[in-house]
């Protein structure tokens, strides 16, 4: 590679990180500070936090690798993650910020009085934390080994350290201020490269996005497989690729089909009609449904609702926040767009993780201006890695410290920071080879279907029972727990088998918004008698309070 | 005048804490409020499922639609790339409004009791 400006780059970001972190430091003096920032931060602050804090290695790096390989279906990644703020703000927001509760676990034991759902819900912040918190840093691994050529290890481990130091000694008053600085570099990385890919796009005399003959290499290009495929060669040719295995091409030289990878422009370019795929509608339908749903059941994203002094702000916060994430994710899509003309071999390398960070090179050269565009993409991807975990670890740390230690204390606080962090890194260090975006799209669906039932039914039903909420929470989301496993660890699946485990919201969802009704109301009798008051706390102005 | 007033403030207040001693009555208008937000949070829940969820389902049953261009764009790109944000937002920003209102028709009632 050789781009001298992006080790700097990643060095700032990390240090600016850090350096705010410990301005916040001097700040945070109580548990409670530690915790909820003792709920004195403004509403745009909070708002860039919350954006800062929710766009994450998958929606910086993993969406643009997404539509470079799939097209035109993925674009309901970015649409399905912007509209999962507007299921949190019409269902959600408000009341749960009225709740007084901090965390999921809370939220169980105020509505319900239930200690042992508490103790169900612990287990599954975690689970959802730790799910999502691998990718983040397998993500930073691979750009470090992308962009400087460092061993994979090292980006995974130097991001994890960061982070876990960084949550231990500042609490969350310190990351608020880190994840809205975040927030505007990640935007900033994103907008600013593709003002100068688009103008280099129209200097190049405007070439198509899907020629009629399909993608051709512009350049001479060596390309070293990373993943398995098969490719289908011009002349008919079939062949076998293995990670390790070297293909040159040369300019001109079409792109061959790789198994796998919508390599035909009208798969790319259009959407999966009716009839030929049915599957194809099942999987997109999951995938709405997950992230529509998924988000309120993100633990990170919960606890920012606290930060906010009452109901109407926390709606107005979420407001803004659908706000600047859906001008954000304007942007992954016009590098997954170019990154089809000017980088072509992510498609048969399998690396497609890495068009952000590699298209500016490739398209601008080797100048001065590519090189620190490229380095200011990078920065914005560890942007995304730190700020994403950081949350992730904030509320992981937070329930482990209070639920499963039983102390408040800050010196509790410490200790499970570093036990929610270095689980997650050791199992990123050994897995690897799962897709960014896959793993997270399955915590989404396992959020969908644990924790968006429980919130939803638990703050606009006053019939749910503690038993009907463990069971539905069990059922629907130990099925989607289920798929994951299956996905990650099991056999290789084809057909509707490997969609229902791949992409199992549309089935799991259901399922357990059926079963926490049904059980709830065969159980009607254990309906918690303070039911009345706890829905005069959660839906009426704090004005009105007594 | 001002011994109307008082009564007013003591009506108000019997309102106030009718809604915290749970009675029949504050408990009717907790009721009253729960049902109009959630009326409202799932009146927008339609638009946006008729809004964006038809599309996979219009894009499969007619494919045509899905090569009609605009300014060179196929018209799915630009309806769920760009078109669907601004949209999103507006129904947020709807739901804000028409919620607040909600509460402040709540918070009459309860302040005017005679009404």
């Amino acid at each position: 590679m050789g781009n001298d400006f992006v080790v700097p780059a990643i060095v700032a970001v990390t240090l600016v990180t850090v350096g705010i972190g410990f301005y916040g430091l001097r700040l945070a003096r109580t548990t409670s500070d530690f915790l909820v920032a003792s709920r004195a931060i403004s509403p745009t602050w909070n708002a860039a936090a919350i954006g800062g804090e929710y766009l994450s290695a998958a929606s910086f790096l993993g969406i643009a690798g997404l539509v470079l390989k799939y097209g035109v279906d993925v674009l309901w990644y970015p649409v399905g993650f912007a509209a999962g703020y507007l299921a949190l703000l019409l269902f959600v927001a408000a009341p749960l910020r009225r709740s007084g509760a901090f965390t999921l676990p809370d939220f169980c034991e105020l509505r319900l009085g239930s200690r042992r759902l508490r103790i169900l819900a612990t287990a599954f912040v975690i689970f959802i934390g730790w799910l999502y918190l691998v990718p983040q840093l397998q993500g930073a691994g691979l750009t470090l080994a992308t962009v400087a050529g460092s061993p994979y290890p090292l980006g995974a481990l130097l991001v994890a350290t960061v982070v876990t130091a960084n949550v231990a000694l500042g609490g969350m008053r310190a990351i608020t201020f880190v994840q809205a600085f975040q927030y505007w570099l990640k935007l900033t990385a994103l907008a600013v490269p593709v003002i100068f890919l688009a103008l280099q796009w129209q200097a190049d005399g405007r070439p198509a996005v899907t020629p009629p003959d399909g993608p051709t290499f512009r350049a001479a290009t060596t390309v070293v497989v990373e993943h398995r495929a098969t490719l289908t060669l011009p002349d008919g040719d079939i062949q076998e690729v293995r990670p390790g295995d070297e293909l040159t091409f040369a300019a001109g030289d079409p792109v061959p089909e790789v198994s796998g990878v919508a390599t035909d422009a009208s798969d790319w370019l259009l959407p999966s009609a009716a009839g030929n795929d049915d599957r194809g509608l099942f999987a997109t339908y999951s995938l709405i449904l997950a992230t529509f749903l998924g988000t309120m059941g993100l633990p990170h994203v919960l606890v920012r609702f606290y930060t906010n002094p009452d109901g109407a702000a926390a709606r107005r916060t979420t407001l803004v926040v659908l706000a600047l994430v859906g001008v954000f994710y304007l942007l992954p899509t016009l590098y997954g767009v170019l990154g089809r003309i000017y980088t072509p071999q992510l498609l048969v390398s399998g690396q497609t993780d890495a068009v952000v960070v590699l298209l500016p090179g490739a398209a601008l050269g080797d100048g001065t201006r590519g090189r620190l565009l490229a380095a200011l993409v990078s920065a914005g991807a560890f942007a995304a890695f730190l700020s994403t975990s950081s949350g992730l670890l904030t509320s992981v740390a937070g329930v482990i410290s209070t639920d499963v230690l039983g102390r408040g204390s800050v010196r509790g606080f410490r200790f499970a920071t570093v036990i929610a962090g270095a689980v997650p890194t050791v199992l990123a260090l050994h897995v690897s080879g799962l897709d960014v975006s896959q793993v997270v799209g399955l915590a989404f669906a396992v959020a969908a279907s644990s924790f968006c039932p429980l919130l939803v039914l638990g703050i606009w039903w006053r019939g749910l029972t503690d038993v009907g909420a463990a069971a539905g929470v069990v059922v629907g989301g130990g099925a989607a727990i289920g798929a994951v496993l299956v996905t990650v660890l099991g056999p290789p699946l084809s057909g509707w088998p490997a969609t229902l485990t791949s992409q199992p919201a549309a089935w799991t969802v259901p399922l357990a918004f059926t079963v926490m009704v049904a059980v709830s109301v065969a159980t009607r009798r254990r309906a918690p008698a303070d039911v009345a008051a706890t829905m005069l706390r959660l839906h009426t102005p704090e004005a009105l309070r007594l | 005048m001002l011994a109307e007033i008082t009564r007013q403030d003591t009506r108000a207040e019997r309102t106030r804490a009718e809604l915290a001693q749970q009675t029949q009555v504050g408990e009717a208008l907790v009721r009253g409020l729960v049902r109009a937000q959630l009326a409202l949070a799932l009146r927008l829940s339609l638009v946006v499922v008729i809004g964006l969820g038809g599309l996979p389902w219009l894009f499969a049953i007619a494919p045509s639609l899905g090569r009609t261009t605009v300014a060179g764009v196929n018209l799915p790109w630009l309806l769920l790339g760009v078109a669907s944000f601004p949209f999103l937002i507006a129904v947020g920003w709807a739901y804000v409004r028409l919620a607040e209102r909600n509460e402040q028709d709540f918070t009459d009632l309860v302040q005017r009791p005679e009404r």
